[in-house]
C-alpha cells in the first residue's frame, strides 16, 4: 500500500493503507494526537478495484482482515469515511477480546453510563454534548466490555454527527476540532469531532459501568426502568459479536444487565436529555 | 522474506519468532489471518516472548478458535441427530477437532463436510431438510449440475445457525478423472465414541491431497498442506503409498507431501525441492502480500483454469464455463 499509518483508538491497534494520500492525511491530521500501537489488531486497506479508478472518477474500495464482500464503494472526497467504515467493519467482524456493544460512552467519577439505541436516536449528538459539559467521552459507536472484569473500555474514535445533528454541535462546541463536511454519503451529510484531550488521554482506562440508557430522539419528555431482561435482549440486537463470543459473551452480558440499573428515556430535544442523564446518572 | 514464508517459518519453527521486530508481526498476523491460520499460529507461539500488542492478538485468537472448535463440533452432532441410523463420516476440519488430532489444533473450521454412503445420500438430504436445512443454490443449472456431476449434494445451510453442511458420497466429482474408491474410504473409517466416524489417516492424507490439486486452485492451500504435515507428523506414511494408488492419488498425495516439507519441514525451507512443477505450485501458494492480500494475479489464474480443466473433461469445461460466462460469472 502506498500510504500508511497507524492508530489506536482505546486498546484497539489500527493499520490503514491506501492507494490514495488524502484519507491517510486526512487520519493523520484529525488523530494527530493519539498513540500508534506497535503491532496492530487490525488492518483496512483502500483501494482501487482497477487500477485506472485510482485516477479516473477514483472510488474507494473497502477492504481489510474482515471484510463484507459487496460493500459499495466511495468516492474519493468520502476517503475519510471508507476508512471509517473500515475501522468499524474490522471490529464488527473480527473483534474478539472484548463485548461489543453499539453505543456511546461517557464517564465521570469512575462511572460509566452506555447510551445505546437504534440509528438517529441520538447517541452521537448526545456523547458530543455530555463531553462539552465535562464528561469524558468513552465513544460514541462501540463501548468494549471486558468479559473477564465487566469494566468498560472506551473506543473514542471520531464522533461522527450526521445531517441536523451538525449545527446542533457545532453551536454548543465552539472550541471543538471539526472534520471536513462531508456530503452526499451513504448517510446523508456528516461531519467528525475530534474528541477533547481528556477523552484520548485517558482513553486506556476503562471505567465501571454504572447506568444503560436507551434513549429515542422526537418524543415527550418519558422515563421509566428497563428490566434487566429487557435489557438483556436489547443489548444482544445492539451487539455485533455477542454471538461469536459465546458463553464469554452471554456471561459478560448477564453479568452487566444484573449489575447496572438501565433506562429508557424519550426526549424531545437535547436540552432535556442533558438534564434527564445527569440526573439519572 | 516473503510474507507467506515467515508465516510457514513461523508455524515450523516457532522460536524463530523471538527475533521478529514490530513490522513482522504485523505481516505474520495479516497473513495468518488471510490463510485462516491464525488460530493455529497462535497456538504454536503462545508463551513466548513478544511484544504486548502481539500477545493480546494471541489470546483472542486462541479464544476464538476454542470457540470455533466447539461450534463445529456442536454441529456436527446436530447432524448426527438428524440423520438417524445413516452412518456418517466426518471429514477435514470437524474430523481433526473431533478426533484430536494435532492437525485440529487451533485449526480454523468452516462448513461441515460429511461423507455418506452414496445409496443412502438421497435419504440423507430428506432428513436434513427436515431437520431444518436448506438449499443454498436457488439456480436451477448449479442445482442440476450438482446433482449429475458432483461429488456432493448442493450446499445446504442451517436456517437457525447459519452453517453450512456439505453432504459427499465421494471425495471427487464424478467428472474428474480421477476417481477416489469411496467403498474403500467407507469401510477403513474409524469410529469414534460419540457414533461418528473419521477417515483413516492414510485416507485423510489421500482426501486433503485430492482436495488440494485436483478439485481445487489451491486456495487455502497454506492451511491444507499444514493439516499435511501434521498428519505425517503424527502418524507416519506406512502403507500409504499403496493407498494413494489404490485411489488414483499417488501422484497428488507425493506432491502435497513433497510441498508440506517445502514449507514446513523436515527438508530445508529455502529453495524448491522437485523441479519446476513445484516451484510453481510454491509460487501460487505464497501469493501474499504484508497486507494479507492476494498478489501473482496471473499465477493465481492459471491455477483458477487448471483446476476446472481437472475437473471436467474438454467440451463440458467449455460447456460449464459458457453457461456460467453468460450468467455473468468471472473468476
Amino acid at each position: 500500500m502506498r500510504h500508511v499509518t497507524s492508530l489506536r483508538i482505546g486498546p484497539v491497534g489500527f493499520r490503514i493503507g491506501s492507494d490514495w494520500r488524502a484519507p491517510v492525511a486526512a487520519l493523520d491530521d484529525l488523530y494527530r494526537d493519539y498513540p500508534r500501537p506497535e503491532v496492530p489488531d487490525f488492518n483496512v486497506h483502500l483501494f482501487a478495484a482497477r487500477p485506472w479508478r485510482k485516477y479516473l472518477r477514483p472510488s474507494v474500495h473497502i477492504g481489510g482482515d474482515f471484510v463484507i464482500p459487496d460493500a459499495a464503494p466511495l468516492p474519493l472526497a468520502q476517503g475519510l469515511l471508507a476508512a471509517e467504515m473500515g475501522m468499524n467493519l474490522q471490529m464488527a467482524l473480527g473483534q474478539r477480546g472484548y463485548l461489543l456493544l453499539h453505543a456511546s460512552g461517557v464517564e465521570r467519577d469512575g462511572r460509566a453510563v452506555l447510551m445505546t439505541g437504534i440509528s438517529g436516536a441520538g447517541k452521537s449528538t448526545l456523547a458530543a454534548l455530555l463531553m462539552a459539559r465535562g464528561w469524558r467521552l468513552m465513544g460514541d459507536e462501540f463501548v468494549l466490555v471486558d468479559p473477564a472484569t465487566g469494566m468498560a473500555h472506551a473506543f473514542p474514535r471520531l464522533i461522527s454527527l450526521k445531517n441536523e445533528a451538525i449545527p446542533v454541535a457545532e453551536a454548543l462546541l465552539p472550541g471543538a476540532r471539526f472534520g471536513p463536511l462531508l456530503e452526499g454519503t451513504p448517510k446523508g451529510t456528516l461531519r467528525h469531532i475530534v474528541p477533547d484531550a481528556r477523552a484520548i488521554a485517558a482513553m486506556a482506562e476503562p471505567a465501571a459501568p454504572a447506568l444503560i440508557l436507551f434513549p429515542r430522539f422526537g418524543f415527550a419528555p418519558a422515563e421509566r426502568p428497563v428490566p434487566p431482561s429487557e435489557a438483556f435482549v436489547r443489548l444482544t440486537q445492539a451487539s455485533t459479536n455477542y454471538v461469536n463470543l459465546a458463553e464469554r459473551g452471554f456471561e459478560a452480558l448477564t453479568r452487566l444487565v444484573a449489575s447496572v440499573p438501565s433506562h429508557a428515556i424519550d426526549y424531545p430535544d437535547t436540552e432535556t436529555a442533558l438534564a434527564m442523564v445527569e440526573r439519572l446518572a | 522474506m516473503n510474507p507467506a514464508l515467515l508465516l510457514a517459518r513461523t508455524l515450523r519453527d516457532p522460536a524463530s519468532a523471538k527475533g521478529l521486530g514490530p513490522q513482522e508481526w504485523t505481516t505474520l498476523f495479516a497473513v495468518a489471518r488471510a490463510e485462516q491460520l491464525i488460530g493455529t499460529l497462535a497456538l504454536r507461539i503462545h508463551g513466548l516472548p513478544m511484544p504486548e500488542d502481539a500477545r493480546r492478538i494471541v489470546r483472542d485468537a486462541i479464544a476464538s478458535a476454542e470457540q470455533g472448535r466447539t461450534a463445529a463440533l456442536w454441529e456436527a452432532e446436530m447432524a448426527r441427530r438428524a440423520l438417524g441410523d445413516i452412518p456418517l463420516v466426518l471429514l477435514k476440519g470437524t474430523a481433526f477437532a473431533a478426533a484430536g488430532l494435532e492437525a485440529g489444533r487451533g485449526r480454523s473450521i468452516g462448513d461441515l463436510d460429511i461423507l455418506v454412503p452414496r445409496d443412502l445420500i438421497g435419504e440423507a438430504e430428506v432428513r436434513l431438510l427436515a431437520a431444518g436445512w436448506e438449499w443454498v443454490k436457488p439456480d436451477p443449472y448449479d442445482d442440476a449440475y450438482y446433482r449429475r456431476w458432483m461429488h456432493e449434494l448442493p450446499p445446504l445451510i442451517h436456517r437457525e445457525r447459519d452453517r453450512m453442511i456439505d453432504v459427499h458420497h465421494t471425495i471427487l466429482p464424478l467428472t474428474a478423472r480421477v476417481t477416489p474408491d469411496a467403498d474403500a474410504l467407507l469401510a477403513a473409517a474409524r469410529p469414534l465414541e460419540n457414533g461418528m466416524q473419521v477417515l483413516s489417516p492414510n485416507d485423510m492424507l489421500c482426501h486433503a491431497a485430492a482436495h488440494l490439486f485436483a478439485d481445487g486452485d489451491l486456495a487455502g492451500g497454506m492451511r491444507n498442506l499444514w493439516d499435511v504435515h501434521c498428519l505425517v507428523e503424527q502418524f507416519g506414511t506406512e502403507g500409504l503409498e499403496a493407498r494413494a494408488d489404490q485411489h488414483g492419488l499417488a501422484g497428488h498425495v507425493t506432491r502435497a507431501i513433497r510441498l508440506s516439507q517445502a514449507l514446513y519441514g523436515p527438508e530445508p525451507l529455502a529453495g524448491t525441492t522437485g523441479g519446476w512443477g513445484d516451484s510453481l505450485y510454491l509460487r501460487r501458494l505464497t501469493a501474499r502480500d504484508g497486507w494479507g492480500r492476494p498478489t501473482r494475479k496471473l499465477t493465481r489464474l492459471a491455477f483458477y483454469i487448471r483446476s476446472h480443466w481437472l475437473r471436467m473433461p474438454p467440451a463440458m469445461l467449455a460447456r460449464h464455463l459458457w453457461t456460467k460466462w453468460r450468467k455473468g460469472h468471472a473468476p
